[in-house]
């Protein structure tokens, strides 16, 4: 299913590198544009995520009276939705580091997930956004325990993975958690099992904060309220990780995204490895609005193209990539999201058959 | 600007910061992941300890190409030493720059205005913006007071003080220090060197605070006029300035000409000198062609040239970097070194093994390095 990256005729190979030579010029455009309005959108999606937490939290407090719970519940999910996606996401991509704000840098943000940023940032940043979709190296193929390309062995268990993507979406942050500490490649031998008990640690300090922030702390506070508070903020972390679960799996896993193989990305270019990014993502189509919400990566083909440019920006080259895919004849997968979302579920369906 | 900024919120004193302080400590495990020092700064920037700020209250021209700026300090902000200086940050289309500048006015109570006097360098990024483009109200960034350019306490009885252009910003400070007290200066010299006596800053204060002060001689010499102040005019100027502790400020050459001076007359002891800008000692040559710089944790790569500093380049490429004085003093910018090695632009020395702890603000690249950052 993939088309040939290596073994190509010497013009494929220039029309490549021409390929990539554009999408270099769009990144210094972007580069050397970004400046006080762009600061100014962060700092505003900031100032309205840390209301919309300060606000949910307060009517859960007294959400023993049914719109209060439903406003709270209402107001801390789009936080937690953007706290995860528009900043803990972008920010830990470095998006926002050119800024030189210790405070919103990637070396210092801190997210509201169970995983620790900085296991995040290894797992996510190095391996993913360097060998997407590349069977056997990118890991988030399937977050090895899917099958999504007939390329990954088959076995019996994968006949029940329609039911365990189901149930992994409302704790994806619990499979992200345990798929970061990387347990798979400690009994391959590639990563010590200190470093992994350390990894443990680190995981396991972090979910006691996280847990008893929303599961004993404000309900606590909450006194009478102290239930739906609960309750609350159950179904605020279960939206979110649903939202995410669909989101990222619909930017990589709709029926047409292409895999490849690890011989395939030997001696890759930078053009051949743009031409990757491109064939192994696809785009969700939605308002200013939506595209928010996802934290830009509704623009999943933008974003691996050029991971660390401000995700506000996505919009604006998304039309310039889209016109250079149609100008080189590559496939540009993008759709609304209950056509992406139905097709990555055909793929889940397809791969759990031999 | 924020709501609080308008209304004037104002968390000041001992008891509020206390107060404030218990109560961050009590709610920091509602906020986990983030602080209350994040909300807080939400609502004004100056209510954060974490990354102290102050708002510019005032600006005053002095002269066509210099400014006051005065600053009150938020949370966070410890007192100062007459003489010190304070890194300063400063947003300039989106992005942070830190530039240290001389306090001059004299310690008061936490929470009072602080001033600097900056002079717009025209090809300069951060004098011009903060001399021409800097409204009341601005929001600025502080690092901690610091340097080693004070006054003892008790004084010396006999002080000379010997300034030129600019440099004349941290004895300012001292001098607005001394005349408060009672008695005043005891017996205080100043040689200041402007270019002529429109631009020589503080030209109406220094000559009212030499009318005052019957311990202050005050010595004005004009480049235009005059020439230059060199170690020779300032021992006719000043006789007996063996009998004196020095504190000189002012451009590199002065600054060389003074301490070879001095230290020939076996007194550099007695001598105190605040630089201003790092010069190389050594031009960068032929050979030093800069090189390739990767920060290991953050995976950014960036190209430093041969003049420029680790420091100023990790920040140009995003990275946060430790900091304190940018001049090489305080040690405050110490970062690892795990691969390659690090020129001193200011000896020319090329040094560094792994793990070494390299002054990222005095060194720069010779080659391909790796830093532990
Ligand atoms: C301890 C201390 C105290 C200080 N106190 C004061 C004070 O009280 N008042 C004050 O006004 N200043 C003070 N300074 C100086 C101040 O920190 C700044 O260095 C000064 O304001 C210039 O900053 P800038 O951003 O305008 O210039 P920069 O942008 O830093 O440029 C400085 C100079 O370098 C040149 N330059 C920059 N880049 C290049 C390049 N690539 N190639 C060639 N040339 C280049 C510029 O043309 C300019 O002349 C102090 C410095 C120190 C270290
Ligand atoms: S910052 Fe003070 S020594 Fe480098």
């Amino acid at each position: 299913m993939a088309t040939a990256v290596t073994a190509v005729p010497d013009k494929q190979v220039d029309l490549t590198e021409e390929l990539g030579r554009e999408l270099d010029r769009i990144r210094s455009e972007v580069v050397a544009a970004r400046g006080a309005d762009d600061a100014r959108y962060i700092r505003t999606v900031i100032t309205v995520q840390r209301g919309l937490e300060t606000g949910g939290r307060l009517a859960l407090a007294v959400s023993v009276l049914p719109p209060a719970w439903l406003a709270g519940t209402a107001m801390l999910t789009t936080a937690k939705i953007l706290e995860n996606m528009e900043l803990g996401h972008n920010i830990l991509h470095g998006q926002w580091d050119w800024m030189g704000d210790p405070a919103i840098h990637s070396t210092t943000w801190e997210w509201d997930f169970l995983s620790p940023a900085d296991a995040w940032k290894r797992t996510h940043n190095h391996l993913h956004h360097t060998y997407t979709n590349v069977v056997g190296r990118d890991r988030d193929l399937g977050y090895t325990i899917l099958r999504m390309s007939p390329e990954q062995p088959w076995y019996p268990v994968h006949l029940l993975q329609p039911l365990y993507n189901a149930l992994l979406a409302p704790v994806f942050e619990w499979g992200i958690a345990a798929y970061d500490l990387e347990a798979d490649t400690v009994a391959a031998g590639r990563k010590s099992v200190r470093s992994f008990l350390g990894d443990l640690a680190g995981l396991a300090r972090k979910t006691v904060r996280q847990l008893a922030k929303d599961y004993v702390l404000f309900p606590l506070l909450a006194g009478p309220s102290a239930v739906p508070c609960l309750l609350g903020n159950l179904t605020a972390n279960a939206l979110r990780n649903v939202w995410a679960h669909t989101i990222i799996f619909c930017g990589h896993f709709p029926g047409d995204v292409q895999t490849f193989s690890e011989e395939q990305i030997d001696g890759e270019t930078r053009g051949q490895w743009y031409l990757r990014q491109i064939q192994g993502s696809a785009n969700i189509e939605g308002s200013p609005l939506f595209h928010v919400l996802t934290g830009n990566l509704s623009h999943q083909i933008e974003h691996h193209v050029f991971p660390d440019l401000p995700s506000n920006r996505y919009a604006e080259v998304a039309p310039q990539v889209r016109e250079l895919c149609a100008r080189h004849g590559l496939p540009y997968v993008t759709g609304p999201l209950h056509q992406q979302y139905a097709s990555m579920w055909g793929r889940v369906l397809r791969h759990a058959l031999p | 600007m924020s709501w609080a900024g308008r209304t004037g919120v104002r968390i000041t004193g001992w008891t509020g910061e206390r107060l404030l302080a218990a109560a961050s400590r009590l709610t920091a495990p509602l906020t986990s992941p983030s602080t209350p020092d994040d909300y807080l700064g939400l609502l004004d920037p100056l209510l954060s300890a974490r990354h102290p700020a102050g708002r510019v209250t005032a600006v005053r021209a002095e002269g066509p190409a210099a400014a006051t700026l005065e600053i009150r300090p938020g949370r966070g902000w410890a007192r100062h030493r007459a003489g010190q200086y304070l890194p300063v940050g400063v947003e300039i289309d989106g992005v942070r720059h830190w530039r240290t500048y001389s306090i001059t006015s004299p310690p008061d109570a936490a929470g009072a205005p602080i001033t600097i006097t900056v002079k717009a360098d025209p090809r300069g990024r951060v004098s011009p913006h903060l001399v021409h483009r800097t409204a009341p109200g601005t929001v600025l960034r502080l690092g901690p007071p610091q340097g080693e350019f004070t006054l003892p306490e008790p004084p010396p009885t006999r002080l000379l003080f010997v300034t030129a252009g600019s440099g004349i910003t941290p004895v300012m400070g001292i001098l607005r220090t001394l005349a408060r007290r009672s008695p005043p200066a005891p017996d205080v010299v100043l040689l200041h060197s402007a270019p002529d006596p429109h631009q020589c800053l503080f030209h109406a204060e220094l000559a009212d605070l030499a009318a005052r002060l019957p311990g202050l001689r005050l010595q004005l010499t004009y480049t235009r006029t005059d020439g230059r102040l060199t170690p020779d005019r300032i021992a006719g100027l000043c006789p007996d300035w063996r009998q004196r502790d020095a504190w000189v400020c002012g451009p590199a050459g002065l600054l060389t000409a003074v301490e070879g001076y001095w230290t020939a007359a076996g007194l550099r002891h007695r001598l105190r000198m605040e630089r201003f800008r790092l010069t190389p000692v050594r031009p960068a040559g032929a050979e030093d062609t800069g090189g390739r710089v990767r920060f290991a944790r953050t995976g950014t790569e960036t190209d430093v040239p041969a003049s420029a500093t680790l420091l100023g380049s990790g920040e140009t490429a995003g990275v946060v970097m430790p900091y304190g004085c940018r001049m090489g003093i305080c040690h405050g910018c110490l970062v690892p070194l795990l691969d390659g090695q690090v020129r001193d632009l200011r000896t020319g020395e090329v040094h560094g093994e792994p793990g070494e702890l390299i002054q990222t603000c005095v060194n720069g690249a010779t080659g391909p390095l790796v830093l532990d950052l």
